[in-house]
């Protein structure tokens, strides 16, 4: 059966306290998860109070604070802070979302991260994404055309060039990937949601000529019919796109060809 | 231990090429199941309190038995549908679910027949 519940050496512990530094006024607590692979401890929730008075707007950047100042083993990965490279994707607040497009204003209460849900755990907030890397690669996502490459680009009319927008915006960061219950329970044959709106975009292309293998790849009960409709993907990502229109898309295509 | 690299795992047995019938025959048992249910419900709503000898010559008539059959061969083939997703979902099992898949489909079938069967019996020879 799909294990429901956390196994017993996951179940995070109480961890650590931080205090803010005495004369701090505008303090949030942040409960950050913690894991460290060299220790054969359980996960454990550890508290940072952060002075707000002297922190960026973001969550990250009360995470880049607490790094340098505060504990320097906290672990994440970050870029570009600016919601194009995708890499500080974490639970925040029950959401899956980029940490530095998240405003702070925006989360009442304390300030949760938690790793992306159902991905295995490297430390801390970095999580093992080898397998929708390799979903990834197994759509193929790169033109595939017969027709010789002309001398110039390869034309699009304007509506055709359309039916990529809200699809080639994607940056690949899986909160979508991750906050979808079907990708949690069968992810090793499902292809999840940010790898099916990877595949439609290059369905979609009027400039690719692969779209039937495109589609016999799949046409198959897991991996693009897992999906059903559940809509957390639609809902979680933090480029406003549409994965769960994506993937209807796909359907539809499917159909149209039977 | 499995050491196959990630594409390859993600590869796996390849794509069944078979996935769209499935999903469509759903849709389709769904469509159909609005207005079968519909009747079905007004109809036992209507016969609510009826002695035999009325039921039989209700479902004697050809109109009311053709829809009672499409009803019941719709439902249990949308149920064996239904069933099928949730155990692929949730049981991971490969004994197990093949197990559970099986008793489905045999269990589906033989309520759908059975179902058919008393239809005609109470239709036909009362």
């Amino acid at each position: 059966m799909v294990e429901f519940n956390l196994p017993a050496n996951s179940r995070p512990t109480k961890g650590k306290v931080f205090k803010a530094e005495p004369g701090a006024v505008n303090i949030r607590r942040f409960r950050v998860y913690r894991y460290d692979p060299d220790l054969s401890d359980n996960p454990r929730i550890d508290t940072f109070e952060v002075d707000l008075d002297k922190c960026g707007p973001m969550v990250l950047d009360a995470m880049i604070k607490i790094k340098d100042e505060i504990d320097s083993t906290l672990t994440f990965r970050r870029s570009c802070r600016e919601g194009v490279c995708g890499s500080c994707a974490f639970n925040i607040d029950g959401t899956n979302t980029l940490a530095c497009t998240k405003p702070l204003s925006e989360i009442k209460g304390d300030v949760k991260i938690y790793p992306l849900p159902h991905m295995p755990v490297i430390k801390d907030l970095v999580c093992d994404l080898n397998q929708p890397y390799a979903q990834y690669k197994a759509i193929e996502p790169w033109i595939q055309a017969d027709t010789p490459a002309p001398n110039r680009e390869r034309l699009q009319s304007e509506e055709e060039r359309a039916k990529l927008d809200g699809m080639w915006e994607c940056i690949l960061c899986f909160c979508c990937q991750s906050s979808c219950p079907s990708y949690w329970w069968n992810g090793d044959r499902y292809m999840g949601p940010a790898v099916l709106l990877q595949a439609n975009r290059w369905i979609q292309d009027s400039r690719d000529e692969a779209t039937g293998n495109r589609l016999d790849e799949l046409d198959d009960s897991f991996r693009v019919f897992r999906c059903h409709t559940i809509m957390n993907c639609t809902n979680t990502c933090p480029k406003s796109l549409n994965p769960g229109k994506a993937i209807g898309e796909i359907k539809e295509a499917l159909f149209k060809r039977q | 231990m499995e050491m196959r690299s990630p594409l390859g795992r993600v590869r796996g047995l390849g794509s069944t090429k078979s996935g769209t019938q499935h999903w469509v025959a759903e849709r389709v048992g769904a469509i159909a199941l609005v207005p079968l249910s519909l009747w079905f419900i007004y109809s036992v709503v209507a016969l609510n309190g009826a002695d035999y000898v009325t039921f039989k010559l209700w479902l004697g008539e050809h109109g009311n038995a053709v829809l009672m059959i499409s009803f019941v061969v719709a439902l249990f083939y949308h149920a064996k549908m239904g069933l099928e997703v949730v155990v692929e979902d949730y049981v991971h099992h490969e004994t197990a679910k093949v197990t559970t898949l099986f008793i489905i489909r045999f269990a589906t079938f033989l309520s759908g027949l059975s179902c058919i069967l008393a239809t005609l019996r109470v239709a036909f020879i009362g």
